[in-house]
């Protein structure tokens, strides 16, 4: 989809270039994140995809045709843009920023109107709440998340994003990331994602270019990155403790323990007593219909409270999490609620069974004696 | 219905009110002048040619310093004339500083006493703060959003009437409001070179030192500063308001 060949820019006025003889080969569908310490080259080589700059030397290919060849404004509104800070127009109501690209695209009045409350709502902002807002009465996560929805507005199939999720705190960068994976899942598009943050190349990218003083030395999956550095440099950008960083690749479905005591709301109390007794967790998972996941019995829970049946006694489950939560995020729960495990659901809060730290430890062991 | 009152108010009532200042202190001036000197020079009939030609000069200077400024300011700042930006805006900087009294001295050697000479000192004293502003309002908004215009596929037209304009709008809006002021008041040193003007009531008033013709035209000047600036706010906050519903 998108093809550098022996790319090289150097700016005016300076000797050393900023992108040293580069060549990558991006899949249609795929996130393909650069990653690498400021000064690498790996934002500049992002902003030659959409001619932001132009290459001293080399050529760009974006599906067939070589960008150079491409009208420069209709390349750009082919390709989706988010960059650090977001850029939004301050002037702008959230609903114009969003609107921009398909503004520019002269697209009828009211498939403008339904495209932005359809991102809107995409990316998890009420449009009736937020729509008419100015984007200094949001919060730094929101403002990401129109900065994302601006990008898609017109559907490109490329999109580039110049650490969009920069700007705000771990958790709610976090949570960014999650939703961001899951609409990828849906859209299937073509990224390039630019960030030197490791982790989070790791968590988002299907491949990632590894860069250093203007020149790509590494470009392969994540978990090759991880299992096989090319050499020092990468293996120092990734880290020693290696196989703790897998927990960013894992899933919590790839290492579900459903081998679980648990109980149905009609369950009388001996039975849940004894169900308690035999447990490992000293607990039992209560489920509802359809095996959802209502709650938990503890023994503290059963001498607490009266009644008969397991409705009487069960307390709400906080340390949750989806099967296609990260082992990482698995563990940053636990750890936020002091619990020693972690109840895994699905996307319909069915029960499909739960992680224990100790589960986690032996994946992190495993992979530690393996190398 | 209070909105509108308040609203109303605000548009039609202070310039209404300050106005109406003026004028009573006018009557009071002609009808009391303390001695016929003064009287002879504080009629109805003097008073309203001055102001005339006062406003009169600053509206000529104003609106052809406005429209040669704001573009001028906006050139500069082309990435093609980035460089002689910097150098424009400091000799626009030391230009502000040379008094304004040797800038119409400096033309009228050129271009002889008049009506014209004095517009032409006004205007290219006004134009300095319009220039600069407009040249510092748009050099002031974040690399990004014009980066992120530029990336969304939006020619430089449309960057500059869709963002950088309104982005730079109120300071644009100051730097006029601010030329409003420094015209009025230069405007009254207009009558060193016979261009007219509220002045020639102070250049009377000191040469027969009389203070209450002095006081008239400094006083009726200040008046017309106060309320042009006052008007020119409204007008700026009346099309940010509208900004911000749109």
């Amino acid at each position: 989809m998108i093809k550098l060949e022996n790319v090289t820019k150097i700016f005016p006025g300076s000797d050393i270039p900023a992108v040293d003889n580069l060549s990558l080969d991006i899949k249609e569908g795929e996130v393909c994140v650069l990653v690498g310490p400021s000064g690498c080259g790996k934002t500049t080589t992002m902003k030659m995809i959409n001619r932001i700059y132009d290459p001293t030397e080399g050529r760009i290919i974006l599906g067939d045709k070589d960008i150079m060849d491409t009208n420069i404004i209709q390349l750009r509104l082919n390709i989706g843009y988010v960059i650090q800070e977001i850029g939004l127009f301050p002037h702008l109501s959230i609903e114009d920023n969003v609107a921009t690209v398909p503004r520019e695209l002269k697209w009828p009045k009211e498939k403008v109107k339904q495209r932005v409350d359809e991102l809107l709502t995409l990316v998890g902002l009420e449009p009736e709440i937020y729509g008419k807002r100015r984007p200094s009465h949001l919060s730094g996560g929101q403002r990401q998340r129109v900065g994302v929805a601006r990008a898609m507005a017109a559907d490109p199939p490329v999109m580039l994003m110049d650490e969009p999720f920069g700007a705000v705190d771990p958790i709610t960068r976090n949570r960014l990331q999650n939703e961001f994976l899951r609409l990828q899942e849906q859209l299937k598009k073509t990224i390039v994602f630019v960030t030197h943050d490791i982790d989070e190349a790791i968590k988002m990218g299907d491949k990632i270019a590894a860069m250093q003083e203007g020149r790509l030395i590494q470009y392969s999956d994540p978990d090759e990155l991880l299992s096989t550095p090319k050499n020092e440099f990468v293996a120092n950008l990734v880290g020693r403790n290696r196989s703790i960083k897998r927990l960013h690749l894992m899933h919590t479905r790839d290492v579900l323990n459903n081998d679980v005591a648990y109980v149905k709301l009609k369950t009388p109390l001996e039975e849940i007593e004894q169900k308690v007794k035999d447990s490992k967790l000293r607990a039992v998972m209560v489920l509802g219909d359809d095996n959802k996941l209502m709650g938990i019995i503890s023994k503290e829970d059963i001498k607490r409270e009266k009644g008969e049946v397991a409705a009487d006694y069960y307390q709400e489950i906080l340390n949750t999490c989806t099967d296609d939560a990260t082992l990482n995020d698995a563990l940053s729960v636990m750890l936020s609620y002091g619990e020693g495990f972690i109840a895994v659901t699905d996307g319909q809060e069915r029960f499909k069974g739960i992680i224990t730290v100790g589960d986690i430890f032996g994946v992190v062991k495993d992979d530690a004696n393996d190398n | 219905m209070q909105m509108i009152i308040k609203n109303w108010f605000r548009w039609l009532g202070v310039p209404l009110i300050l106005i109406l200042i003026s004028a009573a202190f006018v009557i009071y001036v002609v009808n009391n002048p303390g001695g016929a000197m003064a009287a002879r020079s504080l009629t109805y009939q003097n008073i309203l040619r001055y102001l005339r030609e006062h406003v009169h000069l600053v509206f000529v200077a104003l609106g052809l310093a406005t429209a040669v400024g704001v573009p001028a300011g906006i050139l500069l700042t082309r990435p093609k004339l980035r460089r002689i930006g910097k150098v424009v805006e400091n000799i626009v900087n030391v230009g502000q500083t040379i008094p304004s009294l040797a800038i119409l001295a400096l033309f009228y050697v050129y271009l002889g006493l008049g009506f014209r000479t004095g517009v032409f000192a006004l205007w290219l004293y006004c134009i300095l703060p319009i220039l600069r502003n407009t040249y510092a309002g748009i050099k002031s908004i974040e690399p990004g959003i014009i980066e992120a215009a530029l990336g969304m596929g939006m020619n430089p037209v449309k960057i500059l009437t869709r963002i950088e304009l309104p982005l730079s709008y109120p300071v644009i809006m100051a730097g006029i409001r601010t030329a409003v002021v420094i015209c009025v008041g230069t405007a009254t040193m207009a009558t060193f070179i016979g261009a007219g003007g509220l002045g020639d009531l102070i250049v009377t008033g000191l040469s027969v030192r009389r203070t209450i013709i002095i006081l008239t035209g400094a006083f009726l000047s200040a008046m017309l500063a106060i309320i042009l600036d006052y008007i020119l706010g409204q007008v700026e906050q009346y099309l940010t308001g509208r900004d911000v519903n749109s």
